[in-house]
């Protein structure tokens, strides 16, 4: 049973108590405990229950590699599954659940799971679950995730918030362990501006818990001065809770800082996400130390011995009475003194080691500890906690052996440095024999563009164990990160020698099946040793191929505990060495970071930018119901009180038809191009000749890519010799004016041409219908009579009294204005208007108004009718395509063989027989079925609507030589099944003469 | 004619370190063409001599803005675009290039206070400390998700400008941003 001591606890503050709840429980902690030790304070060392067999699983580490103890934090609004209960501050009234348990973590049902494990062995599910097929999706898919599901996902929306923060610095530390803050010394002295982060509330890392003295004097004295000197110097920034996540090209990193996750609610975002730009980085980022792989290791009570002396030395609780120690190495007999001098009881060290007559192993003698070497934990007795270990000989098989009992086993199976961070952006990896890890390899440090390394480690992270060792690394890639000379020596640190440790991956060495099927390699994903064994001699050699067969080292932690051991066994079952098998690869982020802070600010209103027209507040005054057009929102309809929306764009098109009718059309595209190559090159954006068009007059163009396929539509104005005003379609202006400054810019550097896109600049109003003169007459200042104003024209002035320039271009069909005014006046002239035509009763519509409109005159959509694979003679639009010019965007892919194949989809009018409406995107049937066993379609419904003219269904369609049969009757597949009769007619619905836009 | 209205009529928002506004109808026009060609016109139109790469030279209520190789942005008060634009076209007649007005086309704010640089580093992914950015500079990045450029004006705030029709959303952004508890990465001594 694990408990609170009586006197110490470098993090914790007797006097400041807090309260909180586990399973709804209440308990008790104190200020500066993680939600972790304040549970082992409270005695509860079951925590969660395994994935995959429901297993009791305990706290295993005391930071971020943290396997099993994962709780829902918080409730409602601040709700979030899976936060790992050692990374945890605890405060006040926190509220913690356990996941993965049913009806409780004491009595899970599925428990049962751990008792067939021989029947679910790596791959379980991918052999079981086969067959039938159709099963997966509705039967055990649902099943599975019922039974393993880990934390509940939130249900209400987020009540915190979360925000971006961009950093620009020399030297970016990451960790601020005793190599992190010397690092960030030695670079700062130099004057270079230097960030450094550290995940954990707490600086110095593990040098104070292991005894380490600087300089003669224990760590925190140095740690404190260090800090102090930090703190004082203008040029460097540090930051507590904020870990470093990821690294990425040219010096990106990510920086998480969780800023009032311990203080939730008050009025700060929760998570700050720091997008830091360094010309270095250094990473700090320590070691992990490995479990062992024994039988029974998941236990609750088997922890790691680092973990066993922080719970003791910085949160001042035992995790139990009486420890068992086994160790392949001597740092976990810190962990051993550590416990003797909180007057707790080690009955036993057990080393596999055959002698250790180091001065660790000396001190623990003297203090009255056994050691026993050449020995191992066979086993460990005990379920919903450690009531003992079997002890046998360390090459043994693992036969009969001794019990001794204890109430919690430290184990250490050496340290692997993090090497996360370095491997992130490409910096490889290699074995050191001596300690059984990966450690960086600096002849191959990830490079930045000009070749050299952006990337380098510093202490522990580096390879080196010993304190000594890591101050000295540390000064130096200090120093060199910051592009500065060595400068003054660190002070010397020193701790106890070692004697070399030993690798031992499985226990004892010798171990038979039935042991191995007992030893956890990933306690997370429930993955043993067996396991492993098993993908291995299935053929899932790779590591990459075991890794995702067996889940070893997936979700979550990503194995920062497991990989090294898993390793090791696939290398062993392959008879490889552990770096020929080598690991992984190590992915962004380190730890799991909240969506909330990778969404920033982009959330509710600001999720994506909304364009707004001028003339926006009118609408929505108006009651207009919206529709996004990319990223603008246009008005789709006005309906009126108790109106449908069908039934007002019926509405709308009939007034406007019938008289006049108010159109918003500020989004279209307006981009001028300008300059004495201005039409020369026009003409090769377009496939029309634009180069001829008279000042004072339009033309419609249409723009093709370089393979043919037709891209955007619109009418050019030409405004005077030199000056082309192009208007494009309102999603495609942005990109229109991209592809014309890359021709500019890349191919035609050498022609005189400028270009402006003053989308913006203007709000653009359509007045349309045949009352529309009547209504520019009225606001008065202008002539757009026939004769001043033909069909086809611009002209510039005043009406009433505002600066326009007036369009007389249609894409109704009707007498039709567009005045375009300056965006800031756009909307007085809006309410000029609207006042101007009410008498002839105005109608303002909308964008289904204006597609009706233009689908009854047979106007092709960009979108709807193309949908980049159809080119402009598709759609019979061979008339805009000029046959004098030797050259445009597309002329030579529009020659292809496939281009000018007579069978073709062509554009037609598609008409059902019984007047209803066709559904969108329905396909025309032929007769038999493709190669893939599919039902031959024969053309497609681009263009559906009721025409409110005609007073039935009226639709556009590619069919196959479509424009060849005029009158035949297609047969059209509903998604229900049923067929459609329609027939090919001519796509000009409405007034084919154009007479009604020509007046 | 009527008088020309911001996006926003005026928004103001006030956070902890830092205040939004959005100022009224600014004059600007953009002016395109070889530096060389153009620089007298310019001086002429407004008064200024040319700036240097990635600078704005400001004085009083006229300025102009380098925006790339061969496009320059010219400041000015709204009523005096014109006279601009005609001196432009009467210089460069006969030289290649495009003067337009664009002052409706965008929308511009002023952030400022102690705060400010921290409210657009929250945003912008250029680097806002006081050694990489100052007065005379001036930065075409990315604000959130929309483009914007800023600078830092005679009296030392930041005057920021984006297209008009996202002026809402720069504007919710910003005002997001400056109510944000301070973050204290730029030195103290520093605020604008």
């Amino acid at each position: 049973m694990s408990f609170r001591l009586d006197q110490g606890g470098r993090l914790i503050d007797r006097n400041a108590p807090l309260g909180f709840t586990f399973d709804t429980e209440p308990m008790q902690g104190l200020s500066g405990d993680t939600l972790a030790s304040a549970l082992l304070a409270n005695g509860q060392t079951l925590v969660n229950r395994s994935y995959k067999y429901h297993r009791p699983r305990g706290i295993v580490a005391s930071g971020a590699e943290e396997p099993n103890a994962l709780v829902g934090l918080g409730q409602g609004a601040r709700f979030e599954p899976d936060q790992r209960a050692t990374t945890t501050e605890l405060f006040n009234g926190l509220t913690a659940m356990s996941q993965n348990a049913w009806p409780s973590l004491g009595f899970d049902m599925l428990a049962v799971n751990q008792w067939v494990s021989s029947m679910m062995p790596a791959g379980f599910y991918y052999k079981t679950f086969i067959w039938p097929r159709p099963f997966w999706k509705r039967v055990y898919e649902p099943l599975i995730r019922e039974a393993a599901a880990s934390g509940l996902p939130p249900k209400e929306p987020d009540a915190d918030t979360y925000e971006h923060f961009y950093a620009h610095v020399d030297v970016l530390v990451v960790g601020g362990g005793i190599a992190g803050l010397q690092a960030a010394l030695t670079a700062g002295r130099s004057g270079a501006r230097v960030l450094l982060i550290e995940q954990t509330p707490h600086w110095g890392g593990r040098a104070p818990v292991d005894g380490v003295e600087i300089g003669g004097q224990p760590a925190d004295a140095w740690i404190a001065a260090s800090l102090s000197e930090l703190r004082g110097m203008d040029n460097v920034t540090l930051r507590a809770r904020c870990m470093g996540a990821g690294v990425y090209d040219h010096g990106f990193a990510l920086g998480y800082e969780r800023v009032s996750d311990h203080t939730p609610g008050d009025g700060r975002p929760r998570h700050r996400l720091w997008k830091i730009r360094a010309g270095h980085i250094v990473t700090a980022t320590g070691a992990i130390e490995r479990p062992l792989s024994f039988a029974g290791n998941d236990v609750p009570g088997v922890m790691l011995a680092s973990a066993v002396r922080d719970y003791v030395v910085n949160y001042d609780v035992a995790p139990g009475r009486r420890t068992v120690v086994v160790t392949n190495n001597d740092d976990a007999y810190r962990t051993a003194l550590a416990l003797i001098d909180a007057g707790l009881e080690v009955p036993l060290v057990v080393d596999p080691r055959e002698r250790n007559d180091g001065p660790l192993a000396r001190e623990c003698a003297r203090r009255g500890v056994q050691v026993e070497t050449g020995a191992a934990v066979m086993k460990v007795k005990g379920r919903q906690r450690v009531e003992g270990v079997m002890l046998c000989r360390a090459n043994g098989t693992g036969g009969a052996g001794a019990l001794l009992d204890c109430d919690c086993v430290a184990m250490s199976g050496g340290w692997s440095p993090v090497v996360h961070l370095w491997s992130h952006c490409g910096g490889k990896l290699q074995w050191s024999e001596e300690n059984a890890h990966f450690y960086p390899d600096a002849s191959r440090a990830p490079t930045g563009a000009d070749g050299e390394p952006f990337v380098s480690t510093a202490g522990a992270a580096s390879g080196f164990l010993r304190s000594g060792d890591v101050l000295t690394d540390a000064a130096s890639k200090g120093a060199a990160a910051a592009g500065a000379e060595a400068g003054e020596d660190p002070p010397a640190a020193t701790d106890l020698e070692e004697v070399p440790m030993q690798p031992v991956w499985v226990m004892p060495a010798q171990a038979l099946p039935e042991l191995q099927s007992k030893m956890f390699l990933d306690f997370q994903n429930d993955v043993k040793v067996s396991d492993v064994r098993l993908a291995a001699q299935e053929g899932y050699e790779s590591v990459e191929l075991a890794k995702r067969y067996t889940t070893l080292g997936m979700a979550n932690d990503q194995g920062k505990l497991s990989n090294i051991n898993g390793l090791a066994i696939l290398a062993k079952t392959r008879n490889e060495s552990i770096p020929q098998v080598g690991t992984t690869t190590f992915r962004p982020p380190y730890q799991p970071i909240s969506f909330g802070s990778i969404a920033g600010e982009a959330r509710g209103e600001t999720f994506q930018p909304l364009r707004r027209t001028p003339m926006y507040d009118w609408h929505e005054e108006q009651g207009a119901y919206m529709e996004p057009v990319g990223q603008w929102r246009r008005p789709y309809c006005y309906p009126k009180q108790g109106e449908s929306h069908a039934d007002a764009v019926s509405r709308e098109v009939m007034a406007t038809r019938g008289s006049v009718g108010l159109l918003d059309a500020s989004t279209l595209g307006k981009i001028v191009v300008k300059g004495p190559d201005a039409g020369r090159f026009l003409d090769m954006l377009y496939t029309n000749k634009m180069s001829s068009l008279k000042p004072g007059r339009c033309r419609y163009g249409l723009m093709c890519n370089e393979n043919g396929f037709l891209m955007d539509d619109g009418v050019v104005a030409r405004l005077d010799e030199d000056t082309f005003l192009c208007h494009t379609t309102s999603g495609g202006a942005d990109h229109v004016h991209g592809w014309m400054e890359d021709w500019l810019q890349c191919e035609w550097w050498d022609w005189k041409v400028y270009t402006a896109n003053l989308t913006e600049q203007y709000g653009q109003i359509a007045v349309v219908g045949p009352n529309a003169r009547a209504v520019l007459e009225k606001l008065g200042g202008l002539d757009v009579s026939k004769e001043a104003l033909p069909f086809m024209g611009w002209v510039e002035g005043e009406l009433a009294g505002f600066p326009v320039r007036v369009y007389r271009i249609s894409f109704s069909g009707e007498l039709s204005f567009e005045i375009a005014v300056p965006a800031g006046q756009a909307r007085a002239l809006w309410d000029k208007v609207l006042e101007a035509g009410r008498e002839v009763g105005i109608t303002p519509y909308g964008t289904e108004a204006l597609h009706v409109m233009r689908a009854e005159k047979g106007f092709i959509m960009i979108g709807d009718e193309t949908d980049g694979t159809v080119i402009p003679q598709d759609l019979g639009l061979d008339w805009a395509i000029s046959k004098k010019k030797d050259d445009y965007l597309g002329k030579r892919a529009q020659e292809r063989s496939h281009m000018s194949r007579p069978d073709r989809w062509k554009l037609v009018g598609i008409e059902t027989l019984d007047g209803s409406v066709l559904p969108d995107g329905a396909y025309a049937v032929g007769e038999g079925v493709n190669a893939n066993g599919q039902r031959v379609t024969v053309g497609r419904v681009t263009s559906t609507y009721r025409s409110p003219m005609l007073d039935r269904g009226i639709a556009m369609g590619l069919v196959e030589r479509g424009s060849e049969r005029m009158g035949e009757v297609l047969k059209l597949a509903t998604t229900d099944g049923r067929m459609i009769e329609a027939k090919i007619v001519e796509p000009v619905f409405y007034d084919p003469e154009g007479e009604k836009q020509d007046v | 004619m009527s008088e020309a209205r911001s996006p926003l009529g005026g928004a103001v928002c006030q956070g902890e370190g830092a205040k939004v506004e959005e100022l009224p109808a600014q004059g600007m026009v953009t002016l395109r063409g070889a530096m060389g060609d153009i620089a007298d016109a310019v001086t002429a139109a407004i008064g200024l001599s040319m700036p240097s790469q990635r600078e704005i030279v400001i004085a009083g209520d006229k300025a102009v803005a380098w925006m790339s190789p061969d496009e320059l942005l010219l400041l000015m008060p709204h009523a005096e675009v014109q006279a601009c634009l005609t001196t432009l076209s009467e210089r460069l007649d006969g030289t290649h290039h495009l003067a337009v007005d664009v002052s409706d086309a965008r929308a511009v704010f002023r952030i400022s206070g102690a705060g400010a640089r921290e409210v657009l580093a929250r945003l912008c992914p250029a680097d806002l400390s006081p050694a990489a950015f100052g007065p005379g500079e001036l930065r075409r990045t990315r604000l959130a998700q929309v483009p914007a450029a800023f600078w830092i004006d005679e009296a030392g705030a930041f005057r920021l400008i984006c297209f008009r029709s996202v002026a809402r959303y720069a504007f919710d952004v910003l005002c997001g941003a400056a109510r944000g508890a301070p973050v204290g990465f730029f030195p103290e001594s520093d605020a604008v």
